[in-house]
C-alpha cells in the first residue's frame, strides 16, 4: 500500500486475505522495497500515491496496481501497460457522491452555508449585529462542466432540477446530448455562472483552468473544483479570489494536498474541504470492496472487475 | 401618492425603505423614541403598514391604527398576522409567495447536503490547519437515492421535491390531504410514519395552530439515530427541547435548521453540536435576487391598492 493507510475497512480486508506492507509507516522506503523486490506483486494506491515509474522499475514482480480511486494521474498508465501489469480503478461507485458534493459546493458558496454556521455559532446573530453577507440565488444560473463524463453527467442531472441550464466542454461534441456545447473552455467560462472541473487529469488538462479562462468567468462568476488540484493554476486562482476578479471557488481538491494556500482561509466566498469526494461510509466501503474483489479476481485468474489496463 | 402614510415596524431591507420612501410617506417605528406616543401622533394618518414574517402585526399594533386599511407582509408566511381578525375589520393583507419558493428549496437542499456531508465541519478542518496533521477521519453520509419525507407538499414543499428528485431521492408526504397530482410520491397520512420511513425529513408547511410542535418526540423518535431533520418552514413547528434532547442524547443523527422557535437566540446545546448539525440565521428567500423581488411586489401591491386596483398576491 502506497497510499497512507487510513481507510480502517480497506486496511481490514487487505490484511485478512493478503500480506500487507504500509510502505507510508516504513522509515526507510528505498531499503524496504529493495528488501521485498522479490514478493511484492500487488500495489494498492489512492489519489494521493500511485505507482510511478521509480516505484514500478523498483518491483520487477508487481503484477497489479489496484488504486482506491477513480483518478489515475498518479499511476504511469504507460509503463504498467508496456510491462503487462494490470491496472484497477473504482468507477461507478463514487460518482454520485462526488457529484452530490460539486452541488454542496455550489450551494455552500453561493449561498454562504458554512459562513452562515459560523455566524450564528459565534453569537453574532443573538447579538443583533447584522448578517451582512451577500448571498446569490443558485436556481437558474448556468452551470458549465469540463467533462461530460460520468461524474460530469451526473453533476448535470443533478443541476438541472434546479432549473439550470447546462453547458459543457470536453475533447469532442457529445452526440445526442441536449447541453450546450462550447468549442473551448475561455468560452465555457465566459458564458456561464458557475464553472465545473469535473475531467480526467492527464497532460492536457493540466491547468486547464488559467489566468484567461479565470478572467473569463469573472467577478461574478464561481470556480467549482472536484477534479483534481493541478487542473487549476492555484496561484492565479488565489490572486483573483483576493483581488476580486474572481466571484467565489469551492474547493476539494488543491495543487499540494494537504496544503492549501492561507490567503483563501480569510475569504468568506470560498469552501474548502480536505479531499472527501467519495468520502462517504457507503461509498469508502463500496470502493475497497472493488479495490480487494479486483485483487482478489487477478490472483484467481478470473476476470478483473474494473480494469483501466 | 407621496402623502399617503406607511408604517414600517422595523428596517427590513434598505431596496425596500428606499422604494417606499420613493412613492409614500414612510414612518419607522424603530426610530420612534416612544413608540405608544408614536403611534398615538399618527394614528389617524398611518393606512399602511409594511412587516416581515419574523414580526407580523401584533394585536396590540392593529389596535393602535384606527385607519388601517393594509398589511403588505414581506414574507410569505402569516404567522404572524391574525388573519381572521383581519378579515373581520377589512384589512388587506399580501404576502410574497413564489417569488421565493426557488431559494427556500435550495436552502432546504444545501442544508441537507451539509448535514450529510459534514460540509462547515469540513471547511473548519481546513481553514484550522487540521488538513495538514491528517485526513478528516469523520463519517459522512450520503446523500443521493436516500429517502426524503417533506412535511407540506405546498410550492416550496414541491420544490424540494422536485430537486431531491435529481439525487435520485425517493420521495414521500404528509400533507392535511394527499395530492392526486403528485401520486408518483408516497403519501403518509401520518407523520410519524412518514418520519419512520425517510432518511431525511423535511419540514415546509406552513405555521399554523395545527402545525404547532408538529415535529414532536414521537416524530424524532421515529426518524431515528440515523435520521436527519431539516427546517426551512418556522421555528415553532418544532418542539425545540425535545429536538436538543434527542440530537445531545444521540436519538437522532443530525439536523440542519434555519429556524428556531425564539430567533434570534438558538439553543447553547445546537452551537455545541457543530458535527452533527447545520445553522443558518433565518435566511431561507435572504438572496440579492430574491429580496429584490420580494421588495417589488410588497410595493406593487401596496400601489395596487391604493390605485383602487386588484392586489397582486392577496392572502385577505
Amino acid at each position: 500500500m502506497t497510499c497512507p493507510p487510513v481507510h480502517p475497512y480497506l486496511v481490514e480486508a487487505l490484511e485478512k486475505r493478503f500480506t500487507l506492507h504500509k510502505l507510508d509507516s516504513v522509515p526507510d522506503k528505498a531499503q524496504f522495497l529493495s528488501s521485498h523486490r522479490d514478493s511484492i506483486r500487488a500495489v494498492v494506491g489512492n489519489a494521493a500515491a500511485g505507482a510511478d515509474a521509480e516505484l514500478i522499475d523498483q518491483l520487477p514482480k508487481l503484477e497489479i496496481v489496484s488504486s482506491y480511486s477513480v483518478g489515475l494521474d498518479k499511476i504511469d498508465l504507460a509503463k504498467c501497460k508496456e510491462k503487462g501489469i494490470r491496472v484497477t480503478n473504482t468507477p461507478d461507485v463514487l460518482t454520485d457522491d462526488v457529484a452530490d458534493l460539486a452541488l454542496g459546493l455550489m450551494l455552500a458558496v453561493l449561498r454562504r452555508l458554512c459562513e452562515s454556521d459560523r455566524y450564528v455559532r459565534s453569537g453574532l446573530w443573538k447579538k443583533g449585529v447584522g448578517f451582512n453577507l451577500f448571498l446569490l440565488q443558485f436556481s437558474g444560473k448556468t452551470v458549465g462542466i469540463i467533462g461530460l463524463g460520468r461524474i460530469g453527467m451526473a453533476i448535470a442531472q443533478r443541476a438541472e432540477a434546479f432549473s439550470c441550464p447546462i453547458s459543457y466542454f470536453s475533447r469532442s461534441q457529445k452526440p445526442g446530448i441536449n447541453y450546450k456545447y462550447h468549442p473551448s473552455v475561455v468560452d465555457l467560462a465566459a458564458n456561464c455562472d458557475i464553472l465545473v472541473v469535473a475531467c480526467a487529469l492527464t497532460p492536457e488538462t493540466r491547468h486547464i483552468i488559467n489566468r484567461e479562462v479565470i478572467d473569463a468567468l469573472g467577478p461574478k462568476g464561481v470556480l467549482i473544483n472536484i477534479g483534481r488540484g493541478p487542473h487549476v493554476d492555484e496561484a492565479e486562482l488565489v490572486s483573483a479570489l483576493v483581488e476580486g476578479r474572481l466571484g467565489g471557488a469551492g474547493l476539494d481538491v488543491f495543487q499540494d494536498e494537504p496544503n492549501v494556500p492561507e490567503e483563501l482561509f480569510k475569504l468568506e466566498n470560498v469552501v474548502l474541504l480536505p479531499h472527501v469526494g467519495s468520502g462517504t461510509v457507503e461509498t469508502r466501503q463500496a470502493m475497497a470492496d472493488l479495490v480487494v474483489g479486483n485483487l482478489e479476481a487477478h490472483f484467481l485468474n478470473k476476470p478483473l472487475l474494473t480494469p483501466v489496463v | 401618492m407621496e402623502s399617503i402614510a406607511v408604517l414600517m415596524t422595523k428596517p427590513i431591507y434598505s431596496y425596500l425603505q428606499a422604494e417606499l420612501e420613493k412613492r409614500f410617506k414612510v414612518l419607522k417605528l424603530w426610530e420612534a423614541q416612544d413608540g405608544s406616543r408614536f403611534l398615538e401622533d399618527h394614528n389617524q394618518i398611518i393606512r399602511a403598514v409594511v412587516s416581515d414574517g419574523g414580526t407580523g402585526l401584533s394585536p396590540e399594533l392593529m389596535a393602535a391604527l384606527p385607519k388601517l386599511e393594509i398589511v403588505s407582509s414581506f414574507s410569505v408566511g402569516m404567522d404572524k398576522i391574525d388573519l381572521g381578525k383581519c378579515k373581520e375589520k377589512g384589512i388587506r393583507v399580501s404576502n410574497t409567495p413564489d417569488v421565493l419558493t426557488d431559494d427556500v428549496a435550495d436552502l432546504a437542499i444545501g442544508l441537507t447536503l451539509a448535514v450529510l456531508r459534514k460540509l462547515p465541519a469540513s471547511d473548519r478542518y481546513v481553514r484550522s490547519g487540521m488538513w495538514k496533521k491528517g485526513e478528516f477521519k469523520l463519517g459522512t453520509k450520503q446523500f443521493s437515492g436516500k429517502s426524503v419525507g417533506i412535511v407540506g407538499l405546498g410550492r416550496i414543499g414541491q420544490a424540494i421535491a422536485t430537486r431531491a428528485e435529481g439525487f435520485g431521492c425517493k420521495i414521500s408526504y404528509h400533507s392535511r390531504t394527499p395530492k392526486p397530482e403528485s401520486s408518483n410520491y408516497t403519501y403518509y397520512p401520518s407523520v410519524v410514519d412518514l418520519a419512520a420511513h425517510s432518511d431525511i425529513l423535511v419540514v415546509a408547511c406552513a405555521l399554523t395552530n395545527e402545525t404547532r410542535h408538529i415535529i414532536n418526540r414521537e416524530v424524532i423518535d421515529a426518524l431515528g439515530p440515523r435520521g436527519v431533520l431539516v427546517n426551512i418552514a418556522r421555528g415553532a413547528t418544532v418542539d425545540e427541547p425535545e429536538l436538543v434532547s434527542a440530537l445531545v442524547e444521540g436519538r437522532l443523527g443530525g439536523a440542519g435548521l434555519d429556524v428556531f422557535e425564539n430567533e434570534p437566540n438558538v439553543p447553547e446545546q445546537l452551537i455545541e453540536l457543530d458535527e452533527k448539525v447545520v445553522l443558518a440565521p433565518h435566511a431561507g428567500s435572504g438572496t440579492e435576487e430574491t429580496r429584490k423581488g420580494m421588495a417589488d411586489l410588497v410595493v406593487g401591491n401596496l400601489v395596487a391598492h391604493f390605485e383602487g386596483k386588484e392586489l397582486l398576491t392577496p392572502v385577505v
